[in-house]
C-alpha cells in the first residue's frame, strides 16, 4: 500500500519533476550567492570566496541527480526520453520511415483482417450460453454406406431419457413457407424444431415466451416463435404481437413468443441463420408419419446440451453403450448390417465445417506476408545501421552503456512498428464497410464479422510482439560497433558489418523463400479454380434462369389443393404453358429444389430399397432423389445414354417410373443392366397422405453425371422422379432462351399468380450467376492468396534490391580498382547479378521444399492439380528468379557504371 | 580538526525541525547556518543536502514555504513550521530522548548489574 502511494507520487512527479527541480536549483544557488556574500565579509579574495562556498556546499549535480532518482521512476522517463529521441530519428528519415510503416500496415493490416474473419468464426462460432456442452447427434448406418440418416422419434425419445444430455431437440433444416393475408404471398424461412429447441440452445426471448420444452403435442403445436427481424420489418415492433394469429401455410399459428435482437439461429449459411419463424412440433403426428424405429427424420438436425461436466468422448461412451443396448433390445429394427452408430460432434465444428481448413490457409498465408514485411522492415533497420555506426560509436565513446543503447535502438524500432500496425488497423477501420462487401455471403456468420477493440488489440500485439523479435537483433548487431576503427574509418568497414551483411543476406533468402511458397500456394489455387470454372458441368447452363415458387403444405392434408401429384400437376401443367409465351423464352422445365443444379443447400436424401435387395428403411443407403417435369433433360442438355426419359404422359396412376444417372447405374447396379430394375423411395409411403401400400419405382432410363451437387465432384449418384408422379412444395421453374432478368420475375410472377394469387415467387437467378456464385467461397480464397503472393513477390523484389544496392555501394571502391586496373564493364555487371542470382537460387532452394509441404497440407483444397504440380512449381521458380534479376539490375548497372577515378579521389 | 561525525539517518529533518521551532520562519542558508553553530562545526555534512531535505519535508507538509526578504534584502524562500511539523517534532523529539535515555542507561550500567 505505501509503496503503491509512493509509485503514485512519483508518477505525479514524472509530470511536475521539472518544477521542482527548477525550484531546488534556484535555491541552491541562492545558499551559494549568500555564501559567498559572507565569506567576501569575512575577507577572502573573491575567487576564493566562491570556492569555498562551493566546497561547504557540496556538488550540485549529484544532490541534483539523487534528489530527482529518489522522487521519480527513471524507466518511465527513460522511455518518454527514448521515445522523443526515437521520434526525432524517425522523422529526421521520413524517406525511410514512411516506407517501413507502409509496409508494416500492409502486413499487419492483412492479418488483422483475416483474424477479423476467423474470430467471428472460428473462435466465437456460437452465440450460446456454455457453447462447449452444445453437440450435434448424427445417425449413421457406415454398414450400407449411408451418412446422416436422420432420427426416428422413439429413438430421440432415448436419448432425451439418457441421462447423457439436459435436453435434446429435433429440428428441421431451414425451409419455406407462405404467410399469406399481407398485400403479396411472403415467402419465409421457417424453422420446425421440437419444443425443447430453445432449451437446448439456452435463449429466452424478449417478449413473451419460447416453446415450453415438457409440451408433448405429437405434431405441430400450433404455436410460433417469430425472429426480431421479421417483428420489426412486417409487424412494426407491435408490443401486442403475442397472442395473434399468423397464417403460415393456411394453417393458423399463435405467436407465442419474440426472439431477442441478437439471436441467431444455428447452422453455417446466412440462410440457415436468417430463420425468421419457429414452429413447435413433436414430430410424430398429422402431417408427420407415426413415431416408428425404422422411420428415419432425414434431412433433419438433431442438437442437444451435454449434462454440465460430461466431456463429449464420456458422453459418446454412455451413448455407445445406450445404442448396443437398444440394437439388443430391438434386433428387427436395427439388422446387424447396417452397423448403426450415432456420433456426438461438438457443435461449433458443423458450423464451421469445411470452411476451417480454408480460414487455416488464409491465416497462413497472411502470417507469410507479414513474417516477409517484417523481414523486409529489418533488412532496412540493418541498412541504417551501417550509417548510423558513426552516431552509436560516438555515445558509446561518450559512456553511454550498451545495454541502454540496445533499450533505446529497440524503443525506436518498436515505435515504428506500433505506428505501422496503428496504421494498418486505421486503414482497415476506415475501408471496412467496403472489405466486408469483398466477404462471400456463404461464409459462416458472415454478418457477426466487424473491427472492434478486440482486434485493435490484436493489431497492436501482433505489431508489439514482431517489434520485439525482429527488432532486437538489429539493435544488438547496432550497438556492437567497434568504436576505434568506426570513429577512424568515419564509418566505414566497422566489426559488425560482416555479421550485420551475414544476417541481411538471410533476411533476404528467408523472404525469397517465403514468397515461393506464397506463390505456388496461389498458383495451385488458381489452377484449382480455373479448373473448376472450365470443368464441363454435363449440364448447359447458358440463357437459362431459376425462378423458384412455393405451395402451401398445410397440417390438414386434406384441406391441401395440391394435396395429390394429379391435383399438382394441373397447376404445373398451367404454370409451363403459361411462362412458354412469355417473351424470349423457348423451353421451360419444374422441378423441385432439390432440382437446381449447385443452387439447393440440402439435398432431399432418401432411403433407396432394391427389390429383391433391402426390405426396410433402416438398412437402406440413401440417395438424393430431385423430381423434374419432362422438359427438364433437353433444357439442360444432359443426355439419355440408355432407356427413355419421363413424358407427359406419367400420371398419378401409370406406373411409377425414375431416371437414374450413370453414377447410380455404377454404384447400385454394378456389372448389371439397370434398366428395368424396380426400387421404392421412402417417402412413397409419406405419412398419411401417401397410399396405404408402397408401390415399386422403375427405373426407364440412364442419363449422363452432371455435376449438379457439385462442381467438384463429378459422380454423385441421384435418381429422379417425374413431376408428375410426385407432389413437391419447393418448384422451381426453369426457363432458357433470350431472356431479360430483370423484367423475368415479374412476368413469371404475374403467370404464377394468374394461377394462384397466394404462390409467392422469388429468388429469380440465371444459372451462371448460381453457378458462380457457388465458387464464391473458392474464388475469394484464391483472390486473397493471390493477392497476398503478390505482395509478397513485391516486398521480396525490394529486399533483393535494397540487398544488391547496399552491396554495391559498399563495395565502390573495389570496384572501382578492378575498373582502373582494366576490368571489364560487362564483368561488373554479372558479378552483380551473379550476386542476386545466388540469393534467390538459396531462397528458391529452401522455398520448394516448404512449398512441398505446404501444398501437400492443402491439398483438400484443389482440384485437378496435383500438390506436386511441376508446371506449378518451374513457372513460380522461374518468375522468382526473373524478379531477382531485375531486381538487381538496376544495382548493377550502377556499379557498371562506377567512375574509377571520382570514386578512388573522394575516398 | 576534530573528526567530524556523520549524520545518523532522520537526524538532519530532526534539526531542520527543532531549528524552525526556536527560531521561527528562516530561509535555506539561515537554516544551515543555524545548524552549524548549534552543532559546533562537528557535522560533516554538505550544506546542500538541506534542500532536497527541505523539499522533502515540505511535501510531507511537515514545514511550508513563503517568499520574503532576507537581512541584505534579497528575496529568499522562508520555511516556517506548520501545525504538523510541531506535531511531528514534538513526537520525534520523544523517540528520541526515550531512545537516547535506554542507551544512556546501557553505558551507565556496571559489570555487577549484569549478575
Amino acid at each position: 500500500m505505501r509503496s503503491l502511494r509512493r509509485f503514485a507520487a512519483r508518477l505525479a512527479n514524472l509530470v511536475t519533476g521539472r518544477r521542482h527541480d527548477q525550484r531546488l536549483l534556484e535555491e541552491m544557488e541562492q545558499h551559494l550567492a549568500l555564501q559567498t556574500a559572507e565569506n567576501l565579509r569575512a575577507g577572502m579574495p573573491s575567487s576564493e570566496a566562491h570556492r569555498q562556498a562551493a566546497l561547504k556546499f557540496g556538488a550540485i549535480g549529484a544532490i541534483r541527480e539523487r534528489h530527482r532518482e529518489e522522487q521519480s521512476l527513471p524507466f518511465f522517463e527513460n522511455l518518454l526520453f527514448d521515445l522523443r529521441y526515437a521520434a526525432r530519428m524517425l522523422l529526421r528519415t521520413p524517406g525511410f520511415s514512411l516506407t517501413a510503416i507502409v509496409i508494416l500496415a500492409l502486413g499487419v493490416g492483412a492479418t488483422t483482417a483475416i483474424y477479423t474473419v476467423i474470430d467471428a468464426t472460428l473462435l466465437h462460432p456460437l452465440p450460446y450460453p456454455n457453447p462447449s456442452e452444445l453437440v450435434r447427434v448424427e445417425d449413421n448406418l457406415p454398414g450400407v454406406g449411408a451418412q446422416h440418416v436422420g432420427i426416428s422419434v422413439p429413438e430421440w425419445r432415448d436419448l432425451a431419457s439418457s441421462g447423457i444430455f439436459q435436453s435434446v431437440a429435433i429440428a428441421g433444416q431451414g425451409a419455406n413457407v407462405n404467410l399469406t393475408g399481407a398485400s403479396q404471398p411472403l415467402r419465409l424461412s421457417f424453422k420446425q424444431v421440437t419444443p425443447s429447441y430453445f432449451a437446448v440452445l439456452g435463449v429466452g426471448a424478449q417478449l413473451g415466451r419460447t416453446f415450453n420444452p415438457r409440451d408433448n403435442t405429437p405434431g405441430y403445436n400450433l404455436e410460433v416463435v417469430v425472429s426480431d427481424g421479421l417483428w420489426r420489418r412486417e409487424f412494426g415492433a407491435d408490443p401486442h404481437i403475442i397472442g395473434k394469429a399468423l397464417l403460415l401455410d393456411n394453417d393458423q399459428y399463435q405467436v407465442v413468443g419474440v426472439m431477442p435482437r441478437g439471436f441467431r439461429d444455428q447452422g453455417s449459411t446466412s440462410d440457415e441463420q436468417n430463420v425468421d419463424l419457429w414452429l413447435g412440433a413433436g414430430f410424430a403426428g398429422v402431417p408427420f408419419a407415426p413415431p416408428s424405429r425404422s422411420y428415419r427424420h432425414q434431412s433433419r438436425i438433431v442438437i442437444g446440451r451435454l449434462n454440465p461436466g460430461l466431456s463429449v468422448p464420456a458422453a459418446q461412451a454412455r451413448l455407445n453403450a445406450l445404442v448396443e443396448s437398444l440394437k439388443k433390445q430391438y434386433p428387427a429394427d436395427y439388422p446387424v448390417q447396417t452397423a448403426w452408430a450415432v456420433r456426438l460432434i461438438p457443435l461449433s465444428e458443423t458450423v464451421v465445417g469445411g470452411i476451417r481448413q480454408l480460414l487455416f490457409l488464409l491465416f497462413g498465408a497472411v502470417a507469410l506476408v507479414l513474417l516477409i514485411s517484417c523481414v523486409n522492415v529489418a533488412n532496412l533497420l540493418l541498412a541504417k545501421a551501417s550509417v548510423r555506426a558513426r552516431e552509436i560509436a560516438v555515445r558509446q565513446a561518450l559512456g553511454a552503456q550498451r545495454r541502454r543503447l540496445i533499450r533505446q535502438l529497440l524503443t525506436e524500432v518498436l515505435l515504428l512498428f506500433l505506428l505501422g500496425g496503428i496504421a494498418g488497423f486505421a486503414v482497415l477501420f476506415s475501408t471496412q464497410h467496403y472489405l466486408v462487401r469483398l466477404i462471400p455471403p456463404s461464409l459462416p456468420h458472415e454478418n457477426d464479422i466487424a473491427i472492434g477493440w478486440g482486434v485493435l488489440a490484436f493489431a497492436l500485439a501482433v505489431s508489439g510482439a514482431a517489434g520485439v523479435i525482429f527488432g532486437l537483433a538489429p539493435a544488438w548487431l547496432m550497438s556492437r560497433v567497434d568504436l576505434i576503427g568506426t570513429l577512424r574509418q568515419e564509418g566505414r568497414g566497422s566489426s559488425g558489418s560482416r555479421e550485420r551483411s551475414h544476417l541481411r543476406h538471410l533476411l533476404v533468402v528467408s523472404e525469397l523463400a517465403l514468397s515461393l511458397v506464397l506463390m505456388v500456394a496461389a498458383c495451385l489455387l488458381l489452377r484449382s479454380f480455373w479448373h473448376l470454372f472450365q470443368v464441363q458441368p454435363g449440364f448447359n447452363p447458358e440463357r437459362v434462369m431459376a425462378v423458384q415458387t412455393w405451395l402451401p403444405g398445410p397440417n390438414d392434408p386434406t384441406t391441401d389443393p395440391y394435396q395429390t401429384p394429379a391435383q399438382e400437376s394441373v397447376l404445373l401443367r398451367e404454370i409451363l404453358r403459361r411462362c412458354r409465351t412469355l417473351p424470349g423464352v423457348e423451353d421451360v422445365a419444374i422441378g423441385d429444389e432439390a432440382a437446381l443444379p449447385l443452387g439447393h443447400s440440402s439435398p432431399a436424401r432418401l432411403p433407396l430399397l432394391r427389390e429383391g435387395i433391402e426390405t426396410m428403411d433402416n438398412q437402406a443407403p440413401v440417395i438424393d432423389s430431385p423430381t423434374v417435369s419432362p422438359e427438364y433433360f433437353p433444357l439442360l442438355g444432359m443426355p439419355l445414354l440408355r432407356g427413355s426419359l419421363f413424358t407427359d404422359r406419367d400420371r398419378d396412376d401409370t406406373p411409377q417410373v425414375a431416371v437414374i444417372n450413370q453414377a447410380a447405374a455404377r454404384t447400385y447396379w454394378p456389372n448389371q443392366d439397370p434398366l428395368g430394375k424396380r426400387v421404392r423411395l421412402r417417402l412413397d409411403t409419406r405419412g398419411l397422405a401417401g397410399p396405404a401400400t408402397p408401390v415399386w419405382t422403375t427405373i426407364i432410363g440412364v442419363i449422363a453425371d452432371a455435376r449438379t451437387e457439385s462442381l467438384a465432384d463429378a459422380a454423385i449418384p441421384l435418381i429422379y422422379r417425374s413431376s408428375y408422379q410426385h407432389a413437391a412444395k419447393d418448384l422451381a421453374i426453369f426457363l432458357r432462351g433470350h431472356l431479360d432478368p430483370s423484367a423475368l420475375p415479374a412476368q413469371v410472377r404475374q403467370q404464377v399468380q394468374a394461377i394462384d394469387p397466394t404462390l409467392p415467387v422469388f429468388h429469380a437467378q440465371t444459372l451462371r450467376e448460381i453457378l458462380s456464385d457457388s465458387l464464391s467461397v473458392r474464388r475469394f480464397s484464391m483472390e486473397l492468396v493471390a493477392f497476398f503472393a503478390a505482395t509478397a513477390l513485391l516486398l521480396a523484389g525490394l529486399g533483393i534490391y535494397g540487398t544488391i544496392s547496399y552491396i554495391v555501394s559498399e563495395q565502390r571502391r573495389d570496384i572501382a580498382i578492378r575498373l582502373a586496373l582494366g576490368a571489364q564493364r560487362g564483368k561488373i555487371l554479372n558479378m552483380v547479378l551473379r550476386r542476386g542470382l545466388v540469393l534467390a537460387a538459396a531462397g528458391a532452394g529452401i522455398g520448394l521444399v516448404g512449398a512441398l509441404l505446404v501444398a501437400r497440407l492443402m491439398a483438400g483444397l484443389l482440384f485437378g492439380v496435383s500438390p506436386a504440380d511441376l508446371p506449378t512449381f518451374a513457372a513460380v521458380t522461374l518468375v522468382l528468379t526473373a524478379v531477382t534479376l531485375a531486381a538487381s539490375y538496376i544495382p548493377a548497372l550502377r556499379a557498371m557504371r562506377v567512375d574509377p577515378i571520382t570514386t578512388l579521389h573522394s575516398q | 580538526m576534530a573528526e567530524k561525525s556523520d549524520v545518523p539517518q532522520g537526524t538532519l529533518a530532526l534539526m531542520v525541525l527543532k531549528t524552525l521551532d526556536l527560531l521561527g520562519p528562516l530561509h535555506g542558508f539561515g537554516i544551515a547556518r543555524r545548524i552549524e553553530q548549534i552543532s559546533g562545526d562537528a557535522l560533516a555534512v554538505n550544506q546542500g543536502t538541506l534542500y532536497p531535505l527541505l523539499l522533502k519535508l515540505e511535501h510531507e507538509g511537515a514545514i511550508a514555504s513563503d517568499w520574503g526578504t532576507s537581512e541584505n534584502n534579497r528575496r529568499a524562500r522562508f520555511y516556517r513550521l506548520t501545525r504538523a511539523g510541531r506535531k511531528q517534532l514534538q513526537t520525534e523529539t520523544g523517540d528520541w530522548e526515550r531512545t537516547a535515555a535506554i542507551v544512556a542507561r546501557f553505558f551507565a550500567a556496571r559489570t555487577e548489574d549484569w549478575s
